[in-house]
């Protein structure tokens, strides 16, 4: 007689709060082989043809497929079937918000707990590599085509992961001292360890993948400069330039964009100063303004420097909030404190410069905006006074101008992204771009649908396919 | 990884290195940067191009050794490497011909001030050049100014060298007595940069200032540079970092300079006793 559906997921084993806010190791602890097959033998196994969960994920992984394979303890197997579409498993196990995705759609939801389908992923990933197992994969002769990709973050690195495999001869060029982008400079090590980043970059290595770093196109190289020596561009620049609110004190010192915390943390090593050169203030009490996962990372690494007081500081209610339940979650867990409904309308500094107060004015939302969500409107009288030491700006970051600010041919939204067609074709011929840097700020694994369907689109661009008269732009 | 190819000390503190950079070299202009990283533990620093060559492959760099990352890169000798070296990073100094160009710089501002002067002569202006310096045994790139410059006019706070006074007494004077000024560049101090501005700003001169804020990736991720300039948030690393000198708030800039003042402390205490 067949066991009875578990309805219950399998959690994750994690590490205790009250620990792992003074260390910088991994929250989350995987899986192991028992609670594995656990949680892969809830997968009612839909056909791949109608499989919800593949509907739901931007980069069409065949799911049963690979939770097949671990019910078969075939990690080989299941890797190769991830690999199919989705490069770089380690990361997405760790990153997507699969709550939104894949799981949303899982049919398991209408009578328990949907799949952890993030995390048997991440099991796998981890498992083949842990046991030094790589996926046996299709390169096709090289066509004598050269393909340059200008940012090795996670559009970049998926688009040369295929464009290789098709037999192109790939170099990606990065700005910094180090490849993956958002994946090392933005996205903690206890969320992503860099590790992992670096294990991917040598994986693209073992396939032919070249890389070049310390290269600002737009600066070291001109765009024009690539294109006399590369048939085509593929633009993963991400959206690397931070907002900030100009208010008055905004300038103070202690007043941190997140991506310079975080890169100051994540990059630079700043907790391990003066081990490291670079330095990171550390007081007692920050806050953070911003409700996403960039906030809540940036919350999350303020307490594993020695903050003890960290605030989140939110326009909205906590339902508005746009980072994952996980993250949020964690951040509780941690001792976080969220504010709702508030928002910063000055800073207030000491005699030296440092900031050592902010001012918040008390919202009441109003009608919804054109993202849908409620606007937040400020009661006057409301303000009152927040003493802090440092603060941290998580509102958003745009795509950044230095790329493209001497090519005119390059064409930008309002927003200051780049226009591309349902190809991902810029307004300049050869020239393509995803990610961040044509949506503004999303997420690891639609930059990595972009990066694929790229890559895709300059195959054909590169077969022939000519290039329109006129870009009709599409919408994200 | 980025070699020495040569080194000199110009006065004390301050050295002069040839870096091999070949890519750095090839779309450089006067007025940019790089940005460095010596080795895996290293910060990232801004250092402004003096000179480099398309040709031979290298850039010149000339620096003062202030806190542990320049005091680290001075001990560096030829045949030793760079980790990192990214650039050229920044906007170019907007060149073209004004007329009379005055190019004020102050100590170690000279590399740069003598990049757009340079650029300046060879656009068609007629150069005035205005170096200050503390004192003589502080005095670098003379030689190199007299070559490109119409009429060098160099200072010693003390008086130890050629005349005693700050930039800002020379250019006055200059000023004073009918000399010709379509436009003025300035870079040093920041002190210095505001003073000079002020004159500037009284007899109406377009003025631009090269401003050195702190920077982590210099690429516009970070904003760590961000200065207000005519009331706007910009950063200087993506939108400098010359800017009109009459809108920027120097004070602001100097308060944020000093931000890290007891971590740098700390890490140059810890290097000087030998340990890195």
């Amino acid at each position: 007689m067949p066991k009875p559906l578990k309805k219950q997921r399998v959690p994750m084993p994690e590490q205790d709060p009250k620990e792992r806010i003074h260390n910088f190791n991994e929250v989350a602890l995987g899986y192991t082989w028992e609670l594995a097959l656990e949680e892969a033998s809830r997968c009612l196994q839909c056909p791949v043809n109608h499989a919800p969960c593949i509907k739901g994920c931007p980069v069409d992984v065949n799911i049963p497929g690979f939770i097949k394979k671990i019910r078969e303890k075939d990690i080989k197997g299941a890797l190769e079937i991830i690999h199919e579409t989705n490069a770089l498993p380690c990361i997405t196990g760790r990153v997507c918000p699969q709550e939104q995705q894949c799981e949303m759609h899982c049919v398991m939801g209408k009578v328990g707990d949907k799949i952890n389908i993030g995390k048997l992923e991440r099991f796998v990933a981890d498992e083949a590599k842990k046991m030094g197992i790589y996926p046996e994969v299709y390169i096709a002769p090289n066509n004598g085509k050269k393909v340059a990709i200008i940012g090795s973050g996670p559009a970049g690195l998926t688009a040369a992961a295929d464009l290789v495999k098709m037999g192109y001869d790939v170099t990606v060029f990065e700005a910094l001292h180090d490849y993956g982008g958002v994946l090392i400079y933005g996205i903690p090590e206890f969320r992503l360890p860099k590790e992992i980043a670096r294990y991917e970059v040598e994986y693209l290595k073992s396939l032919g993948v070249k890389f070049i770093k310390n290269v600002v196109v737009g600066k070291t190289l001109t765009i024009y400069d690539i294109l006399n020596d590369y048939d085509a561009v593929f633009l993963g620049t991400g959206a690397g330039t931070p907002n900030f609110l100009n208010i008055p004190g905004v300038n103070l010192k202690g007043i941190y964009s997140a991506n310079e915390f975080l890169t100051r943390i994540n990059l630079m090593k700043a907790f391990k100063f003066p081990e490291y050169d670079t330095p990171i203030k550390r007081g007692k009490k920050l806050a953070v303004i911003g409700g996403g996962n960039v906030a809540m990372d940036a919350a999350r690494s303020a307490l594993r420097i020695g903050y003890e007081e960290v605030y989140i500081i939110y326009r909205r209610t906590k339902e508005y909030m746009t980072a994952r339940k996980e993250e949020i979650k964690h951040a509780e867990e941690e001792g976080v404190k969220f504010m709702f409904l508030v928002s910063p309308v000055e800073f207030v500094g000491n005699e030296e410069g440092n900031v050592k107060a902010v001012v918040l004015i008390m919202n009441e939302l109003g009608e919804p905006d054109e993202s849908g969500r409620r606007r937040p409107k400020p009661v006057p009288g409301t303000e009152f006074g927040l003493e802090v030491d440092a603060v941290v700006f998580a509102i958003g970051q745009r795509p950044n101008k230095v790329l493209y600010q001497e090519v005119p041919e390059l064409k930008v939204t309002k927003w200051g992204t780049l226009i591309v067609d349902e190809k991902y074709r810029t307004t300049m011929k050869g020239v393509f771009a995803g990610g961040d840097a044509v949506r503004g700020e999303a997420t690891v694994v639609l930059a990595m649908g972009d990066g694929k369907r790229g890559a895709r689109a300059i195959d054909e661009y590169l077969k022939g396919e000519p290039w329109p008269e006129k870009i009709e732009p599409k919408n994200f | 990884m980025f070699e020495i190819m040569d080194k000199k000390v110009l006065a004390p503190n301050i050295k002069w290195i040839r870096v091999r950079a070949p890519i750095v070299a090839r779309n450089a202009h006067a007025g940019q940067f790089v940005i460095l990283r010596l080795h895996e533990k290293g910060e990232r620093i801004p250092l402004t191009l003096f000179k480099w060559n398309e040709e031979e492959g290298y850039i010149e760099l000339v620096f003062q050794e202030v806190g542990k990352t320049t005091y680290e890169l001075g001990s560096y000798e030829p045949g030793d490497k760079i980790m990192d070296v990214v650039g050229p990073l920044g906007n170019p100094t907007p060149i073209q011909n004004y007329g009379t160009a005055v190019i004020v710089s102050g100590g170690v501002g000279a590399p740069i001030g003598y990049a757009v002067t340079r650029a300046l002569k060879e656009a068609g202006n007629r150069v005035v050049s205005i170096i200050g310096f503390r004192s003589k045994e502080y005095v670098i790139l003379e030689d190199e100014f007299k070559k490109i410059s119409d009429e060098l006019l160099i200072t010693t706070d003390d008086g130890s060298y050629i005349r005693k006074g700050f930039t800002t007494d020379v250019l006055r004077e200059y000023l004073e007595n009918g000399g010709k000024a379509d436009y003025v560049f300035t870079v040093g101090p920041v002190i210095m940069m505001k003073l000079i501005s002020q004159i500037t700003k009284e007899y109406g001169i377009k003025t631009d200032a090269s401003l050195n804020p702190l920077m982590v990736d210099g690429t516009g991720m970070c904003g760590a540079c961000r200065v207000t300039v005519g009331g706007e948030i910009k950063f200087a690393c993506a939108d400098g970092p010359d800017f009109d000198a009459h809108q920027v708030d120097f004070d602001e800039l100097m308060s944020r300079l000093v931000e890290y003042r007891p971590e740098e402390k700390i890490a140059l205490d810890k290097y000087m006793k030998g340990g890195c």
